[in-house]
């Protein structure tokens, strides 16, 4: 079967089985390997993309799910949110500033899921981050991925 | 784990060599120029540069390079190690680079080995692979390994300072002689000589010239005044890069013409397989091969997901061995048994601890504490990839122990350690997992040595990489301890004996010790082996003996009636240091203050790796569990290097210790872990982090570890503020095991 996916802006049609999760497609077919694995059943969010805008955890999205969609990755987020090229997105810029990751590893999809929930609402509160953001860190970032967040909204 | 050795004759000293085309590099040695040229070789010097230790290098465009022999797992060390070399070689910052040491013997860490052969007490951790590496390698110890809290400890303060001192009196001499006039006329800053006629030259200008000088054995330090860099928050050097996605962890290791593997594990620990039948997924799209290995089956395709659904299909037989029967009721049976049977060995004996329990009329406490194994849970789950052709193995890694890794594939490979490359690449986080040779017991097997044995069998390189569920279920788990404390309570409230009986000596070998003013002490350990894989994990084994220690320190406080901080204040009044932070906790949380409604305290203090936390918890109880509102921390670890990591270290040590106190469970049922995924072995989430302060003392004490020492507090300060909450004593944790909800009848009378 065939799959086409735009993926940062680039298309590819792919001959993978329709019920590859679209992470293993990201992943070990087109070596995106920003996007990472974390658990394999949506319970920690490091497989976090944007499709078509929607943040989506990928490790049990089958890719067959976003056929024709328009998928962005970490790779893509700085590009897709119209940063210039080689400059980060206001976001990233933030996490940098706040110095949030440590292992890192989290971090992919801690970005793209925040900047989801920023998309959709500009001005959370605090209740609001705490519903949207279940993402899993075990460095224990989260304080400063509160405060980072803070000085977006603050901007 | 006892460990003997003879003492080698070599003297450590600083080599310095030039390098074509004039350059610099400079490091310690144990053994002469070998040890140099290898490192050259090993960090693809060229002509042009030269290198000042095995750990700085300064080129002629005037770039200072510091090879940081550890793996920065997010706490930083990366920069914070380029930072104290920077700080007394004079560099300017910007123009500094850091960059991870190859896995060569040539950045063994001499100065965690000048350490351990000055008879100090090296992580016990570490031991293993001291051991093994020293057994190993006839240069000497190799050493890269980042653990026990040890990298700022020793490699900065011995290796990095010393090398960036020395590096810029070479320098220094170096422009002198070359404008004929004194050193001491001369300063450097900015990575700059100035001459005292105005003259001037980069470091890397005079870098071919200072490699003709040898360095000083003894360079002069900085006094901490003048320090420009340290203590400032540099940014890290490994921010950008985990920002956008292009930072490469192990699991992303890329090889062209490699394969997949994923395994089908034996659930049972030390079980064996006995047969499987690979007919139908073997005709699977992708599926290439299937290779059989000790505790399990692999199957190898060209995506991990088609080799993971293809190992999930297939059936295998495992011989259990009769593990089945174990299960997490059986061993705490076991470890109470044990105790109770009371063969023990020595930890602490002080005073006559006997004869005061035997005293006629003593009042004694006593408390039975357990704690459950846990699982480290790594975001990245565990992987390696091995590629074995031509007698030669290149294996790509996330790894605590490069150089261990290296010795520990030589030896799973059977292969010469000469012929054996790691490839270093980020870790999705340690804690203690990321270790080669778990807590130096070789009979528990680790990812490493499964994907070497499968790499054997196939002609090309294999990424192994585990589920979720493979991680959760075969770890080597902070292992599930007893401890029966009792004490004997003196007229005035006070403990005037203190006794602890607990299973399994882990290290640090002072976990289980207390700093309070006890007169008669009988601390004894009991030891039980069992076949489920144990290892390091987040400050070891003070994650279970702070817990129990101060818990129980806390219940003879109330028992004398006293406020459970003054009653530590009163105890420590001859440990100042552990005064000082407990008393700036306190101060910080507005201990004895008026609270919110339904709010509660719990202190807690503890030492770990030469660094003195406390911390004091605020809670108050929703739907019977705790809800943690607020953690103060107040940290003697010496000199911070980089306050804003050394709070990052902080913040995560208390979160990674919350989540275990509140959900961290690993039970054994059948012989087989039951958790299986983040799903039933809970995370913290954003949502429920408390919010979190963290004070650095003003200390001159010798540098403290700061990656461990904030974790094991907080359970027991999580603990003591559920008993002010609750009148409920919680001696085994995780907390979801208890419904809090009731206030017990003694304290509400007690309160009255």
């Amino acid at each position: 079967m065939s799959i086409t996916l735009t993926v940062n802006g680039q298309r590819h049609e792919l001959d993978v089985e329709p019920e590859m999760p679209l992470l293993w497609v990201l992943r070990d077919e087109l070596g995106l390997t920003g996007t990472k694995f974390g658990c394999g059943v949506a319970a920690c969010g490091a497989c976090t993309v944007h499709v078509d805008g929607v943040a989506m955890r990928t490790c049990v999205t089958p890719v067959e799910a976003a056929d024709g969609a328009s998928i962005t990755t970490i790779e893509g987020l700085a590009e897709a949110s119209g940063a210039a090229p080689g400059e980060l997105s206001a976001l990233q810029a933030a996490w940098v500033a706040k110095q949030v990751p440590q292992c890192g590893y989290c971090q992919s999809g801690m970005l793209m899921a925040v900047s989801a929930l920023l998309t959709e609402n500009p001005q959370p509160t605090d209740e609001d981050i705490d519903a949207a953001i279940t993402n899993v860190c075990r460095c224990g970032t989260y304080p400063r991925i509160r405060a980072a967040i803070r000085d977006v909204t603050a901007a | 784990m006892a460990f003997e050795m003879k003492k080698p004759s070599r003297r450590q000293f600083l080599i310095a060599s030039g390098l074509v085309g004039g350059g610099l590099m400079l490091g310690y040695a144990m053994s002469g120029p070998s040890r140099r040229e290898r490192a050259a070789g090993a960090t693809g010097t060229k002509g042009g540069e030269a290198m000042v230790t095995t750990w700085l290098k300064v080129s002629p465009d005037n770039i200072v390079t510091v090879y940081v022999p550890h793996a920065d797992m997010g706490q930083g060390v990366i920069t914070a190690l380029a930072m104290m070399a920077a700080e007394e070689m004079e560099a300017d910052w910007s123009l500094v680079r850091a960059e991870r040491a190859p896995a060569d013997l040539a950045f063994a860490n001499d100065a965690l080995r000048g350490f351990f052969l000055k008879d100090s007490s090296v992580p016990g951790m570490l031991q293993g692979v001291n051991q093994y590496a020293w057994y190993k390698v006839a240069e000497g110890m190799s050493l890269q390994i980042t653990g026990g809290s040890s990298s700022v400890r020793f490699t900065g303060q011995s290796g990095m300072r010393h090398s960036g001192a020395a590096a810029k009196e070479m320098l220094v001499k170096a422009a002198a002689a070359r404008w004929g006039v004194s050193a001491s006329d001369c300063t450097a800053s900015m990575s700059t000589v100035t001459g005292p006629a105005g003259q001037s030259a980069t470091y890397g200008e005079l870098a071919a010239e200072a490699a003709e000088y040898s360095p000083s054995a003894t360079p002069k330090l900085k006094p901490r005044k003048d320090y420009t860099i340290v203590g400032t928050p540099k940014p890290r050097f490994d921010i950008p890069g985990k920002v956008d996605g292009s930072a490469k962890y192990g699991v992303d290791a890329e090889v062209p013409g490699m394969l997949h593997a994923a395994v089908k594990l034996a659930p049972v620990f030390g079980s064996t397989v006995v047969s499987y039948d690979a007919s139908e997924v073997l005709k699977r799209r992708g599926v290439k091969q299937v290779v059989e290995f000790p505790a399990g089956v692999a199957v190898i395709a060209d995506n991990f997901w088609r080799a993971k659904e293809a190992a999930l299909a297939l059936d295998v037989v495992f011989d259990t061995k009769g593990n089945e029967a174990t299960s997490s009721e059986t061993i705490f049976a076991a470890q109470a048994e044990a105790i109770a049977k009371g063969e023990s060995e020595e930890d602490v004996e002080k005073g006559d601890a006997a004869a005061a329990f035997a005293a006629e009329g003593a009042e004694i406490v006593a408390g039975q504490y357990r704690v459950p194994y846990l699982a480290h849970a790594c975001m990245e789950p565990m992987n390696c990839t091995v590629w074995i052709r031509d007698g030669k193995a290149d294996v790509w890694v996330g790894s605590q122990d490069a150089l261990g890794t290296r010795a520990r594939v030589a030896d799973v490979a059977g292969i010469d350690f000469d012929n054996v490359t790691v490839h270093s690449l980020l870790l999705g986080g340690g804690f203690g997992r990321r270790i080669p040779v778990r807590a130096g017991r070789s009979e528990f097997p680790s990812e490493i040595d499964w994907a070497v044995m499968i790499a054997k069998e196939v002609d090309a390189p294999v990424k192994l990489v585990y589920t979720r569920e493979d991680d959760i279920q075969h770890d080597a788990y902070r292992p599930a301890v007893t401890s029966h404390l009792r004490a004997v309570i003196g007229p005035d409230g006070y403990p005037t004996a203190w006794e602890n009986r607990y299973v399994y000596k882990d290290d640090p070998a002072e976990a289980a010790h207390i700093p309070y003013a006890v007169p008669n002490q009988s601390i004894r350990v009991v030891e039980l082996p069992t076949e489920i894989p144990r290892g390091p994990w987040r400050s070891v084994a003070h994650t279970q003996h702070t817990f129990f220690s101060e818990s129980f320190v806390d219940e003879l406080a109330y028992r004398a009636g006293k406020d459970p901080f003054e009653y530590r204040r009163a105890l420590l009044k001859d440990a100042p240091r552990h005064l000082a932070v407990l008393e700036k906790a306190a101060e910080m949380a507005g201990w004895g203050s008026k609270l919110p409604e339904g709010r509660y305290h719990g202190i807690a203090v503890q030492e770990s790796f030469e660094s003195i936390v406390a911390e004091v918890a605020e809670i108050s109880i929703v739907d019977g569990q705790p809800r943690v509102h607020r953690v103060v921390a107040a940290v003697d670890c010496g000199e911070v290097i980089h306050p804003d990591t050394a709070a990052q270290q902080v913040e995560s040590g208390i979160i990674y210790g919350l989540t275990a106190a509140l959900y961290g469970e690993i039970s054994i049922e059948g012989g087989a872990v039951a958790q299986t995924n983040f799903t039933d072995y809970e995370m913290l989430h954003l949502s429920e982090t408390p919010e979190i302060e963290v004070h650095f003392m003003d200390s001159n004490a010798p540098i403290g570890g700061l990656g461990e020492p904030a974790t094991p507090v907080v359970s027991a300060a999580v603990a003591n503020a559920v008993y002010a909450a609750t009148g409920n004593r919680v001696r085994q944790l995780p907390f979801k095991l208890h419904d809090l909800s009731t206030v017990s009848d003694k304290f509400a009378q007690a309160a009255d």
